[in-house]
């Protein structure tokens, strides 16, 4: 099955809360090495100015990859997931995620173009507080979806 | 995992005015073996059996397990928050997953990660830092950048 065109332009309501742990800013940090102090000790993220432990600038994904989840695996999009690579990933942040925040994203699907069988999906998710609508980071997707085998190739 | 290099001393903060363009920021070596990739699907919530399953990997085309790219990406900015001196100074980056990390059974990967000073815009008030980031010789990264806001002097 191909990639709906349909979804293309698609923005979808905003997720249910995701409220950052501080124990799960450890975890993230210590599976990808993130060493500085500001991950795991309070006193050292405040004394940069912070209100608690921030989150390593790749956490966003936890987040979007949770809201991507609405077209990822719904089947009407036609996204066979065994198929998938991941192309690209962009973080822009407009503040930095601290624990205790609480999260609300907003996904918009972006582009969807196809070349030579394979199809480029790109998702946008925006990530606010979930209590004032502030923006916290913008996070661009895409994934490829690589073409199906040929019967006998 | 491992993790050295020639790591920059969080006690000394970089300032605009004292950086070049083509200044380096330090390296990095990272390590990464099945239990690394484990660690990180659970941490990061994305469980495509492809980083962790040898089966199925190899059923739909690759040599084997490999490396999420995200813990790629989330590796390799470690070295510029260090650096920074606060990772909540990374306020931009991005990456293309251009060739995968496989991750051998029994071994380690080895993720070479490498910064330098790409561009200075004291009107926004950031550096930009290109990372190369290599693994067995081959960049499996690329456009790989980070905008990093730092004080002016």
């Amino acid at each position: 099955m191909a990639v709906n065109h349909a979804f293309m332009g698609r923005e979808y309501p905003p997720t249910s809360v995701y409220e950052v742990g501080r124990e799960k800013i450890r975890e993230f940090a210590e599976a990808v090495g993130a060493t500085h102090p500001a991950h795991v000790d309070r006193a050292a993220a405040i004394a940069l100015g912070h209100p608690d432990v921030i989150a390593p600038p790749t956490f966003a994904v936890v987040v979007a990859q949770r809201a991507e989840q609405q077209l990822v695996a719904d089947p009407a999009a036609g996204i066979d997931f065994s198929r998938v690579v991941h192309a690209d990933e962009r973080f822009t942040h407009h503040r930095p995620i601290f624990a205790g925040m609480r999260l609300s994203t907003v996904l918009h699907v972006d582009s969807i173009t196809e070349r030579a069988g394979m199809a480029m999906v790109t998702t946008r998710a925006e990530i606010i507080t979930a209590d004032d609508g502030a923006p916290v980071a913008t996070v661009v997707s895409t994934i490829v979806v690589r073409a199906e085998a040929e019967p006998g190739a | 995992m491992s993790s050295d290099g020639a790591g920059p001393d969080r006690s000394s903060r970089p300032v605009l005015a004292s950086l070049s363009v083509g200044d380096s920021i330090g390296t990095r070596t990272v390590g990464v073996d099945r239990a690394r990739l484990i660690r990180y699907a659970g941490a990061s919530g994305d469980f495509n059996p492809i980083h962790w399953n040898e089966r199925f990997a190899t059923e739909v085309g690759l040599p084997g397990v490999i490396a999420q790219g995200m813990w790629t990406m989330g590796a390799a900015i470690s070295l510029v928050s260090d650096w920074a001196g606060d990772p909540g100074a990374v306020i931009d980056y991005q990456a293309r997953f251009t060739r995968p990390v496989p991750v051998p059974d029994p071994g380690v990967a080895v993720v070479e990660v490498a910064g330098v000073v790409g561009a200075l815009d004291p009107g926004t008030g950031t550096a930009r830092v290109d990372l190369t980031v290599t693994c067995a010789g081959t960049r499996v990264l690329t456009r790989s950048q980070a905008f990093v806001r730092l004080s002016p002097r």
